[in-house]
């Protein structure tokens, strides 16, 4: 029943490197382009204020679907933009890393906004009280306290662009879903045994992620 | 304009703060013209791209508003199946027996790890093998099957912090005026846990709405973004017709993430209820109430 995964004609493993290189790049892109957003919507320029709160609502609301397919018809063959890759896979690697940055950023800056809601106002009273600007206040004082409280959120975030990884699989990169489409379609016979390795690949991937995320969430967590 | 974060800006930081309003029209200026010159060498700003979706109301009567009516049928039809799965799932999570609790939290904990596009696959080609679906309906069969697996595990969760969320006193009080188990739940805790869920419930339908795109780009199923290959093969716009796509998308979900969060605040601040509410966001964080940093602005 498992003889697919010894022919040797399916890299699975290969497969799931895609997926996981996928997810960090893109985690730690949108790691950042999150933060740099929630700094804009708590910021004193109301311009910025203005365009971090458009840029969150309106890309939230757009199927990552939409993005991804956007990235790749839109951007690339219309517009002719290659992101410095040189063949068809690393081009489609890259404009799929850019799509999930740019939708996953969103909820990293509405999950560090709700950490730093959970920053005693005193906090940042004191703070400018001692006379520290806003760069100061935010980056020495509330957003520590902030990452701390919203590890938990922010692994349910990873683990959800985890399994948004595999919408890269509608522009053609040769990630986990991409596979398993291709082998439904070789293997009918075995769809079941397919279905289940990557279904166990899937959890493999985000069982522990999610374990070892609470614990830390836990130990890091500001004691008040 | 002032917040708890920095102060009030006197003259000194009103200008400071012109100067980065500056700096960032004209960085982003800058962008948007990079954008916009490309687009324009490519053909995409030319007025024959967009107005096809201004003059011809074929563009929506044949593509746009049918395809908009597909994304919202298997939302809805897989919303009103998951609903009453969830429920039934989220309750026997909480279960006393451990023989219906650990399997039921096993299926829940299983199906929500799986990414939908995957059981969206899975589902079709169960459909191919085992059943006599035709295959025009096959990729709605599809779509639906999948969103109603992973949500109803979603929505398992939903209901079961919709539950926990209740205050304790309401499970004391039914006991000690001698209801049953299945009364507690059915007369007590269920009718309030319901008001209690409508935001998060509200804001799945969003993900619901949005996942339905995937069974687009790969079953062949026909919603809204599946048209963007049909009305860009007729004008060659795909540029413009992704936008329009995007933005009906948008102000669907916009209507309904507003009125979740409308919901949300409307319980919290409610006197009738226990004041229990499940957010959007059910792993959200809620630790510091009220009286957080970032409130102001």
């Amino acid at each position: 029943m498992f003889d697919f995964l010894n022919s040797g004609q399916y890299d699975v493993l290969g497969a799931f490197w895609v997926t996981v290189q996928l997810t960090l790049y893109s985690a730690v892109g949108s790691l950042v382009w999150g933060t740099v957003l929630a700094g804009m919507r708590v910021g004193p320029v109301p311009l910025m204020r203005g365009f971090a709160t458009a840029y969150v609502n309106l890309v939230r609301n757009i199927p990552l679907t939409v993005l991804i397919i956007g990235c790749s018809l839109g951007l690339n063959q219309t517009l002719g933009i290659t992101l410095g890759g040189s063949n068809f896979k690393e081009i489609g690697f890259r404009l799929a890393v850019l799509g999930f940055i740019a939708y996953t950023g969103t909820f990293v800056c509405e999950a560090l906004r709700s950490g730093i809601n959970t920053v005693p106002v005193g906090q940042a009273e004191a703070a400018r009280a001692l006379g520290l600007s806003f760069f100061q206040v935010l980056r020495l004082i509330v957003l520590p306290q902030a990452f701390r409280a919203v590890i938990a959120p922010l692994a349910n975030v990873l683990i959800a662009l985890t399994k948004n990884t595999t919408v890269a699989a509608t522009i053609g990169v040769a990630e986990a879903a991409l596979l398993m489409k291709e082998m439904i379609e070789n293997e009918a016979d075995a769809l079941f045994a397919v279905f289940g390795v990557f279904a166990l690949g899937f959890v493999v991937l985000t069982l522990p992620t999610g374990l070892l995320l609470g614990w830390v969430s836990k130990r890091v967590a500001v004691k008040r | 304009m002032s917040s708890v974060l920095y102060d009030t800006p006197g003259p000194k930081a009103k200008a400071r703060n012109w100067v980065y309003s500056g700096v960032f029209v004209v960085v982003f200026g800058l962008a948007l013209w990079w954008v916009l010159s490309i687009m324009a060498d490519k053909n995409q700003l030319d007025a024959d791209k967009w107005s096809p979706f201004v003059t011809d109301s074929q563009v929506w009567t044949t593509f746009l508003l049918p395809g908009l009516g597909e994304t919202l049928k298997a939302g809805l039809i897989a919303m009103v199946i998951a609903l009453p799965l969830g429920a039934l799932l989220g309750i026997a999570r909480l279960s006393d027996h451990a023989w219906i609790r650990v399997p039921v939290g096993a299926v829940v904990e299983f199906f929500r790890a799986i990414p939908v596009l995957m059981l969206m696959l899975f589902s079709y080609a169960l459909y191919v093998q085992f059943s006599a679906v035709s295959s025009e309906l096959r990729p709605l069969y599809a779509v639906v099957t999948g969103l109603v697996l992973y949500n109803a595990a979603v929505i398992a969760e939903i209901v079961r912090a919709g539950i926990l969320t209740l205050p304790r006193g309401q499970t004391d009080a039914a006991k000690a005026i001698g209801m049953r188990k299945g009364q507690v739940m059915t007369y007590v805790l269920l009718p309030q846990a319901v008001t209690a869920m409508l935001p998060a419930l509200v804001s799945q339908l969003v993900v619901i709405l949005k996942d339905t795109a995937i069974g687009g780009a790969l079953l062949g199923f026909g919603e809204l973004l599946s048209m963007n290959r049909q009305i860009s093969a007729n004008y060659s716009n795909t540029i413009p017709t992704l936008i329009v796509i995007a933005l009906i998308y948008i102000a669907v979900n916009f209507a309904l993430t507003t009125f979740a969060s409308w919901l949300e605040r409307t319980l919290r601040g409610s006197k009738k209820g226990t004041g229990a509410v499940v957010g959007g966001d059910v792993a959200e964080v809620d630790a510091g109430g009220a009286a957080g940093v970032g409130k102001a602005p």
